[in-house]
């Protein structure tokens, strides 16, 4: 199968981007190296190209409802311009996917999928219609989208915004224009640093990178999924298809504060009042790692029994330690826990630690 | 003169020492290498088998024997500062010494313009 392209392909070409595949999508994986592009998004700012991200639309009357039974945060207790992070689960309360849900109004909501699950989590929404009075398309092809990260990411992209970015708290958007160009712009990110992402016709996406790039005078790296990754990775935000997928529920996953329990009701709803009342069997926990790197897959031990297993792990660029990511038995899952991890066949130290590993200048609620 | 493998180590031998590490190209393909996992000294390999392992961000390589023999000194430096692969693969970046159990096996390995020609085809 041919790769899709974003419409920013050509330009990560001309920069010199090595590319990969990525959930179907042939996307930039480093512009120079992983660790320049990751700092310089921790103290500077950096821009992304976010375009292999779906985008499914919801409209009509039943918008608000079938959304709330659709994912477990909820949407009917936002207001118009606010957004919520959130898993979206199977009946059994394993993770479709996690997205963010736009809240343009009571008839129209934009959810943001990952690129990898669009088609997935397309069919799977349509089958979720039922008597709901609404419209389901996915406009991913519509958008482009670009994420601009870091500490100094407002002042930067206040030179060309004709939009008050002051006004924009964190989780919430606006419609209006940067660099002449209609965006719908929102203060969220992947990066654990203050931010904002951008969605907009793709004609426009070669000019807005340039632009960007061009008024960052020098303090803006085009930065790619391997700094995306390792960025994401020390906030401790979830990435499908490592640290939560259709075994995981949000619970195990440590992601029950984008559980609205007072919802009548939602899909997996029943499943996580169990488990909520039962408590979990296995915790997504922060692991510190004496030696060597522990990836996705690698096995944790509490002496000689299997305990977990890795989900994510690197070297973290902004602390210089070996961390991890993974599923632990609860009841070896304490903070300063004793384990070991499996690296290539010798039993490494990993100590349990809190998360998230590092918080940036990302805003709160 | 350095002699490379196709699986992009290369060797330099002197007597019956051989140094070995991780080729150029290779560092360029791995990205930021952030943790060696180094042989431990005494440890003997046969040509083309795995003397251990180089970690970048992304991932885990293994890095294989040029040479048969034993680990007679590894490149302590790297402990610290693996990014010396990044710099300076083929010079400081130099990752273990071997005693050569049959130095005539070098002889088999590419030379610079075999290597580099391969790598060429392969891109």
């Amino acid at each position: 199968m041919e790769l899709k392209k974003t419409p920013l392909w050509s330009e990560h070409k001309r920069l010199g981007a090595k590319l990969v595949e990525f959930g179907g999508w042939e996307m930039p994986l480093q512009y120079t190296s992983i660790i320049e592009e990751h700092r310089s998004v921790r103290e500077k700012a950096g821009i992304f190209d976010v375009s292999h991200m779906g985008e499914i639309l919801i409209e009509d009357v039943d918008s608000v409802p079938f959304v709330d039974n659709l994912i477990t945060n909820s949407i009917s207790k936002l207001k118009n311009g606010e957004i919520c992070y959130s898993p979206m689960c199977y009946e059994n309360a394993t993770i479709v996917d996690d997205l963010l849900a736009y809240k343009f109004s009571d008839t129209k909501v934009l959810l943001v999928v990952n690129a990898s699950n669009t088609d997935k989590d397309y069919e799977w929404i349509k089958s979720q219609k039922r008597h709901y009075r609404v419209k389901i398309e996915n406009v991913s092809n519509n958008y482009a989208q670009i994420a601009f990260q870091g500490p100094t990411a407002e002042k930067i992209l206040k030179k060309v915004s004709g939009v008050d970015l002051s006004k924009i708290s964190f989780y919430t958007f606006t419609t209006g224009q940067i660099n002449g160009i209609n965006c719908i712009v929102s203060r969220t990110g992947y990066t654990g640093e203050d931010g904002f992402e951008l969605y907009f016709d793709p004609i426009a996406a070669i000019a807005m990178w340039r632009k960007l790039i061009e008024i960052g005078n020098n303090d803006v790296k085009p930065c790619g999924l391997g700094a995306r990754d390792t960025l994401r990775f020390e906030a401790c935000y979830m990435l499908y298809g490592n640290d939560i997928d259709d075994t995981t529920t949000p619970l195990e996953a440590g992601l029950g504060w984008a559980v609205d329990f007072t919802k009548s009701s939602f899909n997996g709803k029943e499943v996580l009042e169990r488990q909520k009342e039962k408590g979990v069997t296995k915790r997504l926990r922060g692991l510190e790692i004496d030696g060597g790197i522990a990836r996705h897959g690698y096995e944790i031990f509490s002496e000689d029994q299997k305990v977990g297993h890795i989900t994510s792990g690197t070297k973290s660029p902004t602390l210089n330690r070996s961390l991890a990511l993974g599923y632990v038995d609860v009841d070896h899952s304490k903070t300063g826990n004793n384990l070991s991890v499996d690296i290539h066949g010798k039993k490494i130290k990993a100590t349990v630690i809190k998360t998230p590993f590092y918080r940036g200048s990302v805003k709160s609620k | 003169m350095k002699k490379y493998l196709k699986t992009h180590e290369w060797a330099e031998l002197k007597g019956k020492i051989a140094t070995i590490g991780i080729s150029n190209h290779a560092q360029n393909q791995l990205g930021d290498v952030v943790y060696v996992n180094l042989p431990d000294v005494g440890k003997t390999v046969k040509a083309g088998e795995m003397l251990c392992s180089v970690e970048s961000v992304k991932s885990a390589s293994d890095v294989y024997a040029p040479l048969s023999g034993k680990v007679v000194e590894v490149n302590k430096a790297l402990e610290t500062t693996p990014e010396l692969i990044n710099k300076s693969a083929e010079g400081d970046g130099w990752i273990a010494k071997i005693e050569a159990s049959n130095p005539k096996e070098f002889d088999a390995l590419l030379d610079k313009t075999a290597y580099d020609k391969f790598v060429d085809e392969t891109r």
